[in-house]
């Protein structure tokens, strides 16, 4: 007895709950909707993940401190790139997906060529000191980017490969 | 008022530590090993550099221990004749063969003497060579990486003890027998070892480049015990000498019947003369077997070679190339000085210290001051090669080294001593205790034209109340030794492992600079090594199962495997996909019935599991190698022999 009545109770608040909360949202939909974008615009500054932040100023630590890439792109770099990348970045890196690391596809959009040459030159003390680089390592679960003992030459032809993905 | 007294006596002691020290600067370290200045002498700062490297040999842990000095820290145990499950060396597929010999595989050794390659008389620094004295091998470790890299066993040989010298260019690594047997080996009573019983000295010739090592002769010798040898050098070099003892050819009780004659030998072999006979075609080739093994670095993996035969030479064959030096009793060891004039033989049971002169041995040669022979070799007269004695210095002599500035220091077993004393005038000019029963001692540089002085250490086989006590079984002991003043004083006691008999010690710098961090990954020519992913696979050939997989920080690929079947023999060939140093990973599987194995970066190891039990068994990397260590790991599905799971193999398939 006592359990027919707590459910038939029961129904009756979801009941008054459901047709209470449609009216509501009715009814203050547009003050509601105008606070919560307010909040989503706070929340997205705090919470972009540093694979998807752009930063081009930053030009990482490391042995590279200023380069420029040519506007044409140099195939034959592009060849031997694809190639180093191959053997020493795909047991952590796919090039157009999450992977253990993140993708380097579109890299030059978010990072400057300095950074990245300095994440595979010198990636132990970029994960140390380097803000964008020790947010990243957080973000894929601490998962160290490996120094592949990559000369600049080879590093270089990496990113030249990186622009044609 | 506790308190005051306290301070005071804490005051006082200060007040005596800068006292002792001020009295030991003053006195030249005379107050002893508590002093603190004798703490500085061996006191290197964290992160910095010991100035010598070590070798120790580990006598029955068959291998070779790596120390620093003045430090006596230990960095590494280099397996070379014992199989060593900590990375893996004899137990993975690649390094088996170099345990093979002519009796099959044999996971252990007895190591001895390490000796380090010469350029021109000096220590160069680029290998190393061990013997195994229980079943007779030579061993090279490459200085570059500090792994074994090529085994030779030595055919006719027994109880390879009087090894292995090299000659002052690295002609030769020399492996003289200790044990005489019957050459060829055959079935024979024991009573007739006398006249029927011989001896083989084996020169191994080392190719100049490679390093590659090859028996280029054998010198059968009289049916004594060689038990020591070193080579001549700068105006004896093309001579090497050799201390025999049971010239009494005893086959049994040797302790009495080995003790019997006044004087035994020192073999003197003009090992020129026979290289020239042999390459004049000189020698006859011997139906033998024995097990070359070398391991390559580029496929990182050992072949085992059985060769057929062996080239000997009986030494009446090259009138001329060898003589006898009488030695007093029983002869132990056999040290030539820094300039090649004095051969020093350590009679064990012998009260003064002998010393031979090699340009008095050339003029009795060549004035015939014969004493005599043995079965054919010419005994010459004891006092026409004399240079000298050193008159009673201790009980027990063993062995001599040299610090390139006229002074030798030999060890007495007995009375559990290191005496200094000067060559030419025979003086003792110090003596320090040892703790307890030296054997050897080491100057760095010491085999060599120039030894590199300022620091001794003794080896010793008594160790009792040194250190905390580890139960009945302690480690062996060293001592520490500063001899860059008229006395020695002993700096430091460190503990050795196994039983060091001998070691080489040189200068960090050559070796330091050379020293290799990684193996490179496109230099890899494994062929089942996965360079990349995209070479990982499992592929089956009827019940054998060959997973090419890879390791990096912090996952192998592929890490679910699934369609084993119980009677398989699963080999996981893991490579190393890392190019940084010292950033090794490990791999084990569940009921591995061999070791794990440890792969360096860009290196490719090979375990073979044969699984006894249908389920899901874990696999995971056994070196702490990053942050996410602990999840690098994986899974084996192994299935009764007759289903019908498909071979499928996978990483981070369902990842984002």
């Amino acid at each position: 007895m006592t359990k027919a009545l707590n459910i038939v109770t029961g129904l009756f608040v979801l009941l008054l709950i459901s047709c209470g909360g449609k009216e509501e949202k009715k009814k203050e939909g547009f003050s509601y909707e105008k606070k919560e974008a307010t909040e989503k615009v706070v929340k997205k500054a705090e919470t972009i993940p540093a694979s998807k932040r752009v930063d081009l100023s930053n030009k990482g630590i490391g042995p590279i401190t200023s380069m420029a890439l040519n506007a044409e792109i140099d195939q034959t770099m592009v060849t031997h790139g694809a190639d180093v990348f191959k053997k020493m970045c795909t047991a952590c890196h796919r090039t157009n997906k999450k992977f253990i690391g993140p993708p380097p596809a579109g890299i030059f959009e978010r990072r400057s060529p300095e950074w990245v040459m300095n994440m595979i030159l010198n990636p132990d003390e970029m994960v140390k000191k380097d803000p964008l680089a020790k947010e990243l390592l957080m973000e894929f679960n601490g998962s160290p980017m490996a120094n592949q003992n990559l000369s600049e030459e080879d590093a270089r032809a990496v990113l030249e490969y990186f622009r044609t993905l | 008022m506790k308190k005051r007294l306290t301070s005071t006596i804490a005051i006082a002691m200060i007040f005596a530590a800068f006292t002792s020290c001020n009295n030991s600067g003053k006195t030249n370290g005379q107050s002893g090993a508590l002093s603190s200045n004798v703490a500085e002498k061996v006191y290197v700062a964290p992160g910095e550099y010991d100035e010598f490297y070590a070798f120790i040999s580990g006598g029955y842990s068959g291998n070779l221990t790596v120390y620093g000095l003045p430090s006596g820290r230990m960095f590494k145990e280099i397996p070379v004749f014992s199989q060593f499950p900590t990375s893996g060396y004899g137990y993975s597929e690649e390094t088996k063969p170099m345990l093979n010999t002519s009796h099959g595989f044999i996971p252990w050794g007895d190591s001895h003497h390490p000796d380090i390659s010469q350029t021109a008389g000096e220590i160069d620094g680029r290998f190393i060579f061990i013997n195994e004295n229980n079943t007779p091998r030579i061993a090279k470790i490459d200085l570059k990486t500090f792994e074994t890299t090529e085994i030779i066993e030595v055919p006719n040989s027994a109880g390879n003890h009087s090894s292995s010298f090299v000659t002052e260019n690295t002609e030769y690594v020399v492996a003289g027998t200790r044990f005489s047997v019957p050459i060829p080996q055959r079935d024979m009573p024991i009573k007739e070892y006398k006249g029927n019983f011989q001896g083989a000295l084996s020169f191994i010739s080392v190719a100049p480049e490679t390093g590659n090592m090859d028996i280029k002769f054998q010198v059968l010798m009289p049916g004594f015990n060689y038990d020591l040898s070193h080579p001549g050098r700068g105006k004896s070099h093309g001579w090497f000498f050799f201390t025999t003892y049971n010239t009494e050819e005893a086959s049994t009780l040797l302790e009495v019947n080995a003790s019997q004659n006044d004087k035994d030998f020192i073999a003197a072999v003009n090992w020129k003369k026979i290289e020239e006979y042999v390459n004049n075609g000189g020698g006859t080739m011997m139906p033998a077997d024995y097990a070359h093994n070398v391991y390559d670095e580029h496929t990182h993996t050992a072949t085992s070679t059985m060769k057929k035969e062996v080239r000997v030479v009986n030494p009446s064959e090259v009138p001329g190339a060898v003589y006898f030096l009488p030695t007093p009793k029983s002869p132990h060891g056999c040290d030539v000085d820094p300039s090649g004039e004095y051969i020093v033989g350590n009679g064990k049971l012998s009260a003064n210290l002998t010393v031979h002169s090699f340009t008095k041995m050339l003029a009795a040669i060549e004035g015939e001051k014969f004493d005599g022979e043995a079965y054919g070799i010419p005994i010459l007269k004891f006092e026409d090669v004399l240079a000298g004695s050193v008159e009673q210095p201790g009980l027990g002599p063993l062995h001599t080294e040299f610090d390139g500035k006229g002074n030798a220091y030999t060890t007495f077993f007995i009375s559990s001593e290191v005496v200094k004393w000067k060559l030419g005038t025979w003086e003792v000019i110090d003596r320090k205790p040892t703790y307890y029963s030296v054997g050897h001692l080491t100057i760095p540089g010491g085999n060599s034209g120039k030894p590199q002085g300022k620091y001794m250490f003794a080896m010793n086989k008594i160790t009792k109340d040194r250190y905390l006590p580890t139960g009945p079984e302690m480690e062996h002991s060293a001592q520490l030794y500063d001899i860059s003043g008229d006395k020695m004083e002993l700096l430091l006691d460190f503990p050795t492992h196994g039983e060091p008999h001998y070691a080489a010690a040189m200068r960090a710098d050559l070796i330091k600079e050379r020293s290799q961090k990684i193996y490179d990954l496109e230099d890899n020519k494994h062929p089942y090594a996965a360079k990349s992913d995209d070479d990982t696979k499992v592929v089956r050939k009827g019940n054998e199962v060959h997973i090419y997989m890879t390791t990096i920080r912090s996952h192998f690929s592929p890490d679910n495997i699934e369609g084993i079947k119980l009677g398989d023999k699963v080999y996981f060939h893991v490579t190393n996909l890392e190019q940084d140093f010292d950033v090794p990973h490990g791999f084990a599987v569940l009921g591995q019935n061999t070791s794990e194995l440890l792969i360096m970066p860009g290196q490719t190891k090979t375990s073979v599991w044969e699984p006894t039990k249908v389920g899901v068994w874990p696999f995971y990397c056994t070196d702490f190698c990053s942050a996410l260590h602990q999840e690098m790991q994986g899974y084996i599905r192994v299935s009764a022999a007759n289903a019908n799971t498909p071979l499928i193999w996978s990483m981070g398939e369902d990842i984002e």
